[in-house]
């Protein structure tokens, strides 16, 4: 029994110690003892780190004994790699982002072609050609903090991406060598792309979405219509097939960004469609040229079914509050709001034609409609009158038996 | 006229003895004092149901009890027949103001302790006809098969299922299965137009003969006040007299009916969806309120039993309680009142109001 107890006692002492040597981190023990606070951040910040919670340590990045508790663990003989320089980030990190052999372990989604696309960016060349101010991995991920792109609280999630490109491209000071605009986040705050993402869509698009991620580059003029074509897949189809897509190719003007602008992305109107000084149209054709005069075609057709789409929806709603029964009159017309939408994505064709063919049939429905919610109304008018009528007759046969009973009950009881 | 009146009379009581009805009522007396008001109640509750059984029918001729006819012929016939939205909203308002009606003639007869001897199987019998109305009204709301009516009567129906020994027997027995389908709405439209009107027909024959027979009760009070010589003791007629003046009040309630059903058309809602998810703050008919939310405040634990379960039996208890209630206020009496039965009617209603009005907060 004795023997079984120390050969315990000793495997336990054993197992112990190898335990504490592999958890044993020397440069957190020895970084958060440190005085300097650029040396003690790192080690603090790394707890929170997506790397340290998948089980990683300061050696796996930058090298080093961490079992040693001498300056010797700093040693480049000890394979220190140290803090690498601006243009070496990249490199450093692709150590194992690029290897895919190493990453799927942690999770077989994880891409590995993060270092090809950034040296495809206008960050990544210029980086290479030694300018150090432009964005590299860390810029836009953190260091020593990083979190994983699902965390909300990460500077990639998408509710956060436009803040953290704005941190650079806001900045007029930062970016005047570059001789670019620095208003393109205040722009795309205001659009609607902006609005769906502050709702909570986080498939919104944001600025990677649009200028990729690593990859970041502006979109050519040529490739702004696949651009926005990757999520307005329709719209796209249409424009490739209208008079607008070589018109625009021979003029060099970008495909959708022309009337819709790229960053201040707002909701479309009707009313930019037509011959009116104020529409997108007139910005490019002349007054009374054919391309005008097509257009003043379109907004007339979508004017008119708009009008009465909403006319017959006040009527319809009356109605309804009056508590006529109109659902079904409601469930018809859904084909003309139906009709409009379509109509409205058929603009994209330049063609008035192919607009009043949605339209007209649109126009029918709404029509029927509004003619469904007058006849409520006017049965709801009949109804009322017809109870006044009922109230009088009542009242008059009420009081005839009023008058009745007065006259059996004054004559004398027997 | 009266010569025409006098020769359909004499045929009549040639054949079928008709004389008699009409010496009955003619010697027939309602009593008057200061209470006479609640008399009218019991006839307004009576009309109420006719009201109910002729807009019944003419709604029958248009309904189809399946789930995927109810709710198109119920809409067919309040947009696309003539004066159908009238038939509709009457039959819906009617049988509201009837269950009204109903509760108010309950509590009338309650405080002026008419179910005391010999009136106590008219009690009985009244109440029975109030339960039998409300189960009218359970049964009636689920027949438009709209959202809200599909989602009352599940948790209606999962309320009886919760009953121990025969709560699933009973459950599968109201739903015709395990869930409400359209087993549930014929079901329902069996019990709604034909076991209902069988029975509440009958029991309203036996409630009928029974005030015929017994007469109208005089309160306690006045007649111990008439004895004591403090008021004079007044009668009057049933026929023309008092009919005549029952009559202005069907009158009126018919007025009433006419200005809500046109003013107010009951609404259709959207059809029943089993798949869909149950709308927010449902809740169901006002007369069944107080239940709900006793139901609802109740702890899903009291010591060892279910909340609910236990908020059930008390109602159960309760109602059987109300039923019995001339067989428990065996004190009340010629010129006396018991001021506790008196007191827990007061605590009724004001139950009934209070947990009523939480409810619609």
């Amino acid at each position: 029994m004795k023997t079984a107890v120390a050969t315990f006692l000793v495997l336990m002492c054993v197992l112990g110690s190898a335990g504490a040597d592999s958890g044993k981190n020397s440069c957190v023990d020895c970084h958060v003892s440190l005085d300097d606070a650029r040396l003690v951040t790192p080690a603090k910040l790394f707890d929170g780190d997506v790397h340290h919670q998948a089980g990683l340590t300061c050696a796996d990045c930058h090298g080093g004994n961490p079992q040693d508790d001498s300056m010797d663990a700093m040693s480049p003989a000890k394979g220190f790699r140290g803090v690498p320089k601006k243009s070496a980030i990249p490199d450093f990190c692709a150590r194992c982002h690029s290897n895919a052999t190493y990453m799927h372990p942690f999770n077989t989604k994880l891409r590995v072609d993060q270092l090809s696309e950034y040296l495809t960016s206008v960050h990544g060349k210029r980086l290479k050609q030694g300018d150090a101010k432009v964005a590299a991995c860390v810029d836009c991920h953190g260091v020593h903090n990083i979190l994983a792109v699902s965390d909300t609280r990460a500077p990639v999630y998408p509710t956060n991406v436009a803040t953290t490109c704005g941190r650079c491209h806001s900045d007029a000071a930062y970016m005047k060598d570059y001789k670019i605009p620095t208003d393109q986040v205040a722009h795309y705050q205001k659009s609607v792309h902006a609005a769906m993402l502050a709702g909570g869509d986080t498939s919104a698009p944001t600025c990677t979405t649009c200028h990729g991620n690593h990859g970041a580059t502006p979109p050519g003029v040529n490739s702004v219509a696949n651009v926005c074509g990757t999520c307005h897949v329709f719209f796209a189809q249409l424009f490739d097939k209208s008079p607008h897509k070589d018109a625009f190719a021979k003029m060099g003007l970008p495909g959708c960004v022309q009337c819709h602008s790229n960053h201040e992305i707002v909701k479309p109107s009707d009313s930019w469609v037509g011959a009116g000084p104020d529409t997108v149209c007139s910005t490019c054709h002349a007054a009374g040229d054919a391309g005008l005069q097509n257009a003043q075609g379109i907004a007339q057709d979508l004017g008119a079914l708009d009008h009465a789409v909403k006319q017959a929806d006040t009527i319809l709603d009356k109605a309804e509050r009056a508590g006529m029964e109109v659902s079904n009159a409601k469930l018809e017309l859904a084909g003309a709001h139906e009709a409009l939408i379509k109509a409205r994505v058929d603009v994209h064709t330049l063609r008035a034609v192919e607009v009043q063919k949605v339209t007209d049939p649109g126009l029918v429905i709404a029509r029927k409609a509004n003619q469904a919610g007058i006849a409520a109304l006017q049965e709801m008018n009949f109804r009322r009158k017809g109870l006044a009528v009922s109230l009088i007759t009542i009242l008059v046969a009420i009081a005839g038996l009023y008058l009745k009973i007065r006259q059996i009950e004054s004559k004398p009881q027997v | 006229m009266s010569g025409l009146y006098r020769n359909a009379l004499t045929w009549l009581d040639e054949r079928f003895g008709a004389g008699s009805v009409e010496e009955f009522l003619r010697h027939k007396t309602i009593p008057i004092h200061r209470h006479s008001v609640w008399y009218y109640f019991g006839g307004m509750t009576l009309f109420l149901f006719i009201v109910q059984l002729l807009t019944g029918i003419l709604l029958l001729l248009y309904y189809r009890p399946t789930p995927n006819d109810a709710f198109e012929s119920v809409q067919y016939m309040v947009t696309q027949v003539r004066f159908g939205w009238l038939i509709r909203s009457i039959h819906s308002w009617s049988a509201n103001l009837m269950i009204f009606t109903a509760f108010v003639h309950m509590f009338s007869v309650y405080f002026l302790k008419a179910y005391r001897k010999p009136r106590e199987l008219t009690w009985v019998s009244g109440m029975l006809l109030l339960f039998i109305v409300m189960g009218f009204g359970f049964s009636g709301y689920l027949l438009p098969w709209n959202t809200l009516a599909f989602f009352a009567t599940k948790v209606g129906t999962e309320m009886a299922g919760s009953v121990p020994l025969v709560g699933k027997w009973m459950l599968i027995f109201l739903r015709g299965g395990e869930e409400v389908t359209g087993a549930t709405l014929t079901r329902f439209f069996g019990f709604h137009v034909a076991v209902l009107p069988l029975l509440a027909t009958t029991l309203l024959a036996l409630h009928l003969m029974l005030v015929q027979q017994l007469g109208m009760s005089t309160p306690p009070g006045v007649e111990k006040a008439i004895v004591e010589g403090r008021e004079q003791k007044r009668i009057m007629p049933f026929f023309p007299n008092f009919l005549l003046r029952d009559m202005i009040g069907w009158y009126a309630a018919l007025g009433v009916l006419g200005a809500l059903a046109a003013i107010f058309p009951w609404e259709l809602g959207t059809k029943a969806d089993a798949f869909a998810a149950a709308p927010a703050g449902i809740r169901p008919e006002w007369y069944f309120l107080f239940m709900f939310q006793t139901l609802k405040y109740l702890p899903s634990k009291v010591l060892f039993i279910d909340g609910e379960l236990l908020g059930i039996f008390g109602f159960s208890a309760a109602a059987l309680v109300w039923v019995a209630m001339p067989f428990l206020d065996r004190r009340i009496g010629f010129g006396r009142t018991t001021r506790f039965f008196t007191g827990a009617g007061v605590f009724v209603i004001g139950y009934m109001m209070v947990f009523s009005w939480l409810a619609l907060r």
